[in-house]
């Protein structure tokens, strides 16, 4: 508030753009999920107002929301990113076999997270060298990082269940403060840190550029290319991290782990207002995106209803959000 | 630098796209202080070469691109702005659904010493320069506001006032005047005088001889990618420069 009296002091003629068009797409956001959520509390008021189901959220939604986060940059920049399952469990994979061969936890943890951020360059190296769309390629680097990992482990997975894995499993996965799991904090700090990428360094400021217009950006000397390398090495990085996160949960690394979350997560970024078509998108709305999937997910099961509608649910919730945004940038533009 | 070095200049520059090709052995040279104009038929070649200068565009092998006297390789947009040219695109090169304030900072954004983003001098600067420069008092114009909320002059005067932003020594004008309305071409034109009282040079291209002849020095005529012609404003009539635009027009020579 303090601003907006500031610049009219400053410049009596200016005017800030309206309340609707800052902040209309935010709303909407936690409009819907405070909606989702009262439902909920009305159909599934036992379990709703107990606090065990906001612990499990609190320890499921991260596993989809520590990707669907990095994600929303590369959904900015008006790229598509698939791949990052399979990057979790390649990345994890090499946590599993250097562990196992070495018996050195942190190799077998940087090296996990190099190897997704390579995963994830690679992707963008793709992506930018050829020019292939992002949509396509990375359906051809899942394949190729699910199929390297499966023969790599044989299609077997492993344990994660030794003494001296205790420290580790406590940092990522343990529970703190009321009983609330450590991947949860995790997600806050994620978001934290993507906010200030996005928002409050060069970088951040070209992923917004090269995703509303890429001629534009690089007329005014925008490496849009590199641009778009750094999201998919990001989303690698994170994607080898919430590998690791979702193996702990489970003390075992399943090779066909991050089956299932691909689509929770990429509904997430658009539940959370980022543009379909580039250029718009924050990771705060992705933050509350996920965290709306996932009670829905939750709020199925605990309604009593049968959990095949939890795919209607997903179905009516996306669409909605999508044509909210649709219709609220037509109202910006007017 | 004495001021027989030219600011710019390009040896020899071809560019060619698939079997078009747009420039051809162009030669050119602006030196400091210099207002040129560059006129030319639709497609002659006018942007490709703004953007060739620009390193937007990799001339074909053998052309050169001299600044200050020196060689230049490795040319691209950043490099070049960095260096002090920066140019108003014809197509504007504007991101309409970002906020003004990173339009008017697009690629060249202000930080502080840590590399963090300054957005509050950004916002702040973005506002007087709105306001001092263009005069804007439209209430469409808040830092903040989305380009596309936008009339297409007040996009041009974002698109010119981020130009005039970083004190180029080189500011390449590409019909900036189309879809402007009067007071707002007189405002541009105005802009191009200050450059040259300002003691530094610019390129001028426009399809107005009218808003051509008063601003500038020298002028070069571009026919189908070729230089067609090179004038000081003393050698030539207004008239007599009509005459010769016709003439290149209807035969391709400048000469009879
Ligand atoms: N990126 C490009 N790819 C292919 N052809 C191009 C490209 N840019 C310009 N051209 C061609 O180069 C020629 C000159 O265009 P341009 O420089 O825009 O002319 P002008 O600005 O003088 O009107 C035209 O024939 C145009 O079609
Ligand atoms: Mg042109």
């Amino acid at each position: 508030m303090s601003e907006n009296k500031d610049s009219k002091v400053k410049n009596n003629a200016a005017r800030p753009p309206s309340f609707w068009r800052r902040f209309g797409m935010q709303f909407g956001i936690w409009s819907v999920g405070i909606f989702m959520w009262l439902i909920f509390v009305v159909t599934a008021s036992e379990a709703f107002t107990s606090k065990d189901i906001y612990l499990a959220f609190a320890s499921s939604t991260p596993l989809f929301a520590l990707m669907a986060i990095p994600l929303t940059l590369i959904v900015i920049t008006g790229e598509i990113d698939l791949s990052f399952p399979a990057v979790m469990a390649l990345a994890t994979a090499t946590f599993a076999k250097i562990y196992s061969g070495t018996g050195n936890i942190w190799v077998g943890f940087i090296a996990a997270l190099v190897v997704g951020t390579l995963c994830g360059y690679f992707n963008g190296w793709l992506v930018t060298w050829f020019g292939i769309p992002s949509l396509v390629i990375t359906i051809g680097t899942s394949f190729l990082f699910r199929g390297i990992e499966l023969a790599w482990m044989n299609g077997s997975g492993v344990g994660l269940t030794d003494d001296k894995l205790l420290g580790v499993a406590n940092l990522l996965v343990g529970r703190s403060f009321f009983g609330i799991a450590n991947q949860f904090w995790w997600t806050i700090l994620a978001t934290l840190v993507l906010w200030f990428i996005l928002n409050r360094t060069q970088f951040g400021a070209h992923v917004f550029l090269t995703g509303d217009n890429k001629t534009s950006a690089q007329l005014m000397g925008v490496n849009v290319n590199r641009v778009k390398r750094r999201t998919f090495a990001i989303m690698g990085f994170f994607a080898a991290f919430a590998g690791l996160v979702a193996s702990f949960e489970v003390s075992y690394f399943w090779p066909t782990l991050g089956e299932g979350l691909l689509m929770n997560s990429i509904a997430a970024v658009f539940l959370g207002g980022t543009s379909v078509f580039g250029g718009v998108g924050t990771v705060t709305g992705t933050f509350v995106g996920s965290f709306i999937i996932g009670a829905i997910n939750a709020g199925i099961v605990a309604s009593g209803i049968n959990a095949f509608f939890t795919q209607v649910f997903f179905g009516l919730v996306i669409i909605l959000s999508v044509i909210m945004q649709a219709v609220i940038s037509k109202r910006i533009k007017r | 630098m004495n001021s027989k070095t030219p600011v710019i200049q390009l040896k020899n520059v071809s560019k060619t796209f698939g079997e078009v090709r747009s420039l051809s052995e162009v030669n050119i040279e602006i030196y400091p202080g210099e207002i040129v104009g560059l006129l030319g038929d639709n497609g002659a070649g006018k942007s490709t070469l703004v953007k060739t200068i620009m390193g937007f565009h990799r001339p074909d092998e053998g052309g050169e691109i001299w600044f200050k006297g020196e060689k230049i390789t490795d040319w691209n947009v950043a490099k070049a702005r960095e260096l002090g040219i920066e140019t108003i695109y014809q197509e504007r090169a504007l991101c309409e659904q970002q906020p003004i304030w990173r339009n008017m900072f697009m690629g060249r954004e202000i930080k502080n010493k840590f590399g963090r983003l300054d957005v509050k001098r950004m916002k702040s600067e973005a506002t007087r320069l709105m306001s001092e420069h263009m005069g804007f008092t439209s209430t469409a114009v808040h830092p903040d506001n989305a380009v596309l909320t936008m009339s297409g002059g007040e996009k041009q005067g974002v698109a010119i006032t981020r130009a005039l932003y970083f004190d180029a020594e080189l500011v390449i004008l590409d019909e900036p005047t189309v879809g402007l309305s009067l007071s707002e071409t007189k405002k541009t034109l105005d802009f191009i005088q200050n450059i040259k009282k300002s003691g530094r040079s610019a390129i001028f291209i426009d399809h107005n001889i009218f808003h051509i002849y008063p601003a500038v020095d020298r002028m070069i005529v571009l026919d189908r990618g070729k230089v067609a012609g090179n004038y000081k404003k003393s050698d030539i009539t207004m008239d007599e420069l009509i005459e010769s635009m016709y003439r290149v027009a209807r035969t391709g020579s400048i000469k009879e």
